[in-house]
């Protein structure tokens, strides 16, 4: 029965319909996989009982030849930041330890319409800010990659959608969400050997989604797939009244042709020569040599470009982050919902107590250096001028554009780093290094992607990233596919 | 012109997320003027034109409301985070009828183009008031900031009484702080409010989940709001009402001004004139004058009598027509606004309340009265001028206050004088 796990979206929900096996059959699976992947620590909350009944339901639209959506009746796991209905909605917080949302995020609500089944909420870094999945209330989440049992030590799924990851690296779920701000998704989908999107701002409603940098969120996808990946897309992309920055144009169904039938005649893509930065392992660079030829041999046309203010993404984004966090983490004051100290003095001191016992030190970390960089008298000289150097940055990727369709990239500078050596430096190093390939993507707005190539020599993923100009996602899931075909990642869900 | 959000932030029980979504660096309008008119009868003998400036226009949010108890405090979020429009004036006003004049006038604007209800027992309306003293050719003085006022007359009141506080003050040689003060419309006095804790750096930010708001003047793309085509869609405000019930109607300013000021009164007026071919001038001072009275008196809400505005048409028109005396209109009217469900011709019909007119009668009548206060009649010839109104009320009682006067006037004269 385990076989239905590897299986494909598309595929199982033909199956499906075909009455060849049940949705209970296929939440059975994906709910033994939880449990048998449970020391991972990728789940926050397994949400069995709403998810039976859900399987339930799907299973008497199938009987009657009416699913909703290919999705229906499929296993799908969401980050613990998106907000569901009477499900407790943690952000790997203390400060939200037992916070459960009265509403859904859209993204869990077009998830639900469109038949889906919650299986859980996933494990994050604290309020999304990390790129490991190592600073949760919850501990941190493993890779599946190279795990050894008789090990302490592991190496880290990536972040903060780590828990995403490694749900759908297992099989205990098809697809995930998770968000993206300045990497989020596409890091851990590295790591963890797996399709990562990060789709157009304002592709996806953010409602619902609890803030990390709302200039730079964005929901993101993780699948095994890229046909996966579209099936998500499709039923959660589109205009949203609940966010003002969502756009408003209807969206369009996307659609990508069989793989033999892809072809990347004439597609001009472009090698970001920045991108190979001093940090960059050597294994990571050739397997990008290796694509960029592959697709060159395919009939694309490969040039180098120039984007020179990459290397200003880490410190502009840094600056940005950390003075929307200090805004967005004002709400957290012990009054409304969430955590509350036992403090009677004074209101003020039960704000103190309650955030300075409600937060980790990374979270505060950002949070005192936001309000510095926010006030009056530093607001021009920080605030300001990392606006500034975003224009910069997104100017970049403009000109590029103007050259070529695609930029062909790492997604991360190495393979899944150990947890002993990666908790040696401290958040914001790790962060700097995790991000400089992804970063520059949120800052200009645009869609990006991390595929899976291959497998290192320590056997653990290595993965490239494409992006391309705002709302090129047909086009960037197309090239994905095609690269999908031709490299035949080894999926770690076929060894379980 | 782009319009952006900002986030304010401050720690505060009434503003539940930590900060408050204003525009401060580019609000919705800047550098506007408001012309309007003070007039306030009893206090200035005819209306005089004021022109305000308006700062700024800006959209934000409302907090909530905190009530504070001895040992604990609550808060009320039922407001907060709703939309609000805030319209910050020059220090253009120099006394507190001007300050109502100007609220009056932005709440008929307000409640013409559907912004909200305008009622400031509710909330619905909010004045702070800023008032500041100096001598003149002198700076502006230090000002405080009003608060908690409940209603337009609220408004003249506490700026009177915080003008005539700092005075006081400044003569007995103290300064004036900076403070919020609110006002006490029981003990009709401002009082300082519990302290602002010291100044604050708000920490302003763009608001990330707002994206800029366009406004152009032509026919535009997706995303921007015409300012053009919303000016078309605006309907008559309050100045063009004055302007035409002066033009068209031939009303004076003054009565202009009071029915416009009263949206209730206008109300009646625009649906009375409607139904019947009135006497505008007549009307206007019926509803500013008996009518006004009438609601002061019975303290009836008048709203619930604008279904029946075709009763205030037909007793107007007898009145004009001289089918009823003013007394027996007042007596009707009254009738009529307290519950009567009946029409003011049934009643009429009813009671014999028809004005006697016919010459003939009236003089019956007053001959009666002569006859009968023989003693009154004989003083008057005297010399004692001043019976002649007790001659006249005897008369009033005589004819179930159906004469007309006027007519009653001329005869009893006649008959008095010209024996």
């Amino acid at each position: 029965m385990d076989k239905i796990l590897t299986n494909s979206i598309q595929s199982v929900s033909k199956h499906l319909l075909q009455g060849n096996i049940t949705t209970r059959e296929v939440l059975n699976s994906s709910l033994e996989r939880i449990e048998k992947t449970k020391n991972l620590n990728a789940f926050i909350t397994v949400t069995k009982q709403t998810a039976v009944e859900s399987s339930q339901n799907s299973d008497v639209r199938y009987k009657m030849k009416k699913p909703k959506s290919v999705l229906d009746g499929i296993p799908i796991a969401v980050k613990d930041n998106f907000c569901t209905k009477y499900i407790r909605t943690t952000c790997g917080s203390k400060m939200l330890q037992n916070f459960v949302p009265p509403y859904n995020a859209t993204v869990c609500q077009r998830l639900l319409d469109a038949g889906a089944t919650l299986v859980g909420k996933t494990n994050l870094d604290e309020f999304a800010m990390g790129s490991g999945t190592v600073d949760s209330l919850f501990g941190a989440t493993k890779n599946v990659w190279n795990l050894e049992n008789d090990s302490n030590d592991f190496h880290i799924s990536g972040g903060s959608s780590g828990g995403a990851a490694v749900a759908v690296a297992t099989g205990s779920c098809f697809g995930a969400f998770g968000s993206d701000t300045g990497g989020s998704t596409r890091n851990p989908a590295a790591y963890c050997g797996l399709v990562g999107l990060k789709p157009t701002y304002g592709l996806i409603s953010r409602f619902g989604l609890i803030p990390l940098v709302n200039s730079l969120d964005v929901p993101g996808i993780l699948t095994r797939t890229v046909d996966d990946c579209v099936s998500l897309l499709n039923v959660t992309a589109g205009p949203d009244c609940n966010d003002s920055t969502c756009i408003s144009k209807p969206y369009r169904s996307i659609r990508i042709p069989p793989a033999a039938q892809l072809s990347v005649k004439n597609l001009k893509i472009g090698i970001p020569r920045e991108y190979a930065c001093e940090n960059l392992e050597d294994e990571v660079l050739q397997t990008w040599n290796e694509v960029a030829s592959l697709l060159e041999e395919s009939g694309a046309t490969l040039k180098e470009v120039s984007m020179p203010h990459t290397e200003l993404s880490i410190v502009c984004y840094s600056i940005l982050n950390q003075c929307e966090v200090a805004s967005n983490m004002a709400r957290y004051d012990g009054i409304q919902y969430g955590y509350r100290a036992d403090e009677n003095s004074s209101t003020e001191q039960l704000y103190a107590k309650t955030r300075s016992r409600g937060f980790n030190s990374v979270v505060k970390h950002r949070i005192l250096t936001g309000n510095y960089f926010l006030l009056t008298r530093n607001y021009e000289k920080y605030f300001e001028k990392a606006l500034k150097v975003r224009r910069l940055i997104a100017n970049d990727f403009d000109n590029v554009f103007e050259e070529v369709q695609m930029l062909l990239t790492p997604t991360t500078l190495t393979c899944a780093p150990l947890h002993s050596k990666f908790i040696q430096k401290s958040n914001s190093e790790q962060c700097s290094q995790q991000d400089f390939c992804t970063q520059p993507a949120n800052m200009a707005g645009i869609p990006a992607i991390s595929i899976p190539i291959k497998l290192s020599k320590n056997g653990l993923p290595l993965s490239l990233q494409l992006m391309g100009r705002n709302l090129s996602e047909p086009t960037l899931l197309a090239l994905a596919k095609f690269i999908e075909d031709k490299v035949k990642f080894p999926h770690i869900v076929e060894k379980l | 012109m782009v319009s952006m959000f900002d986030r304010k932030h401050y720690f505060y029980g009434d503003m539940p997320v930590g900060y408050q979504i204003t525009q401060q660096r580019n609000p919705l309008a800047k550098d506007g003027i408001l012309d309007l008119f003070v007039f306030t009868p009893g206090i200035h003998k005819s209306p005089y034109v004021k022109k305000v400036k308006i700062k700024q226009l800006q959209l934000e949010q409302d907090s909530g409301k905190s009530l504070h108890g001895s040992d604990s405090s609550l808060v009320d979020l039922n407001r907060a985070g709703m939309g609000l429009m805030e319209v910050v004036f020059e220090p253009d006003l120099t006394d507190g009828e001007e300050a109502a004049a100007l609220v009056k006038e932005l709440a008929g604007i307000l409640k013409k183009i559907g912004t909200c209800t305008c009622k400031m027992e509710e909330g619905g309306l909010r004045v702070d008031a800023n008032v500041s003293i100096h001598q003149e050719g002198e700076p502006l003085g230090t000002r405080t900031e009003i608060k908690n006022i409940g209603s337009f007359r609220g408004v003249a009141s506490a700026v009177k009484y915080e003008i005539e506080r700092q005075i006081k003050l400044k003569e007995k040689g103290y300064q004036i702080i900076n403070e919020t003060r609110a006002w006490d419309a029981n003990t009709k006095s401002t009082v300082a409010m519990r302290d602002k804790e010291e100044k604050q750096d708000y920490r302003y930010m763009p608001e990330p989940n707002l994206p800029p708001l366009h406004l152009s003047n032509d026919e535009v793309n997706q995303g921007s709001v015409n300012v053009e085509k919303l000016r078309k869609s605006i309907p008559e405000l309050p100045a063009q009402i004055r302007e035409r019930l002066q033009k068209e109607l031939g009303l004076t300013l003054s009565q202009a001004v009071i029915l416009v000021n009263d949206s209730v009164l206008l109300q009646f007026f625009e649906d009375s004139m409607k139904m019947k071919q009135l006497n505008p001038k007549l009307l206007a001072n019926i509803l500013i004058y008996e009518f006004s009275h009438i609601i002061y008196k019975t303290k009836v809400n008048p709203e619930h009598f604008l279904n029946r505005s075709n009763v205030v048409a037909d007793l107007v028109y007898l009145l004009d027509t001289r089918k009823i005396n003013r007394g027996i209109f007042c007596y009707l009217l009254e009738e009529l606004f307290i519950g009567n469900p009946k029409q003011p011709i049934e009643i009429l019909q009813e009671e014999n309340l028809f004005q006697i007119t016919d010459e003939e009668e009236l003089m019956k009548i007053c001959k009666e009265v002569l006859n009968e206060n023989e003693n009154l009649v004989t003083l008057y010839r005297g010399g004692k001028k001043n019976v002649y109104k007790a001659l006249m009320k005897i008369l009033v009682n005589k004819s179930n206050e159906r004469a007309d006067m006027a007519k009653c006037d001329e005869i009893m004269k006649k008959l008095l004088n010209g024996e």
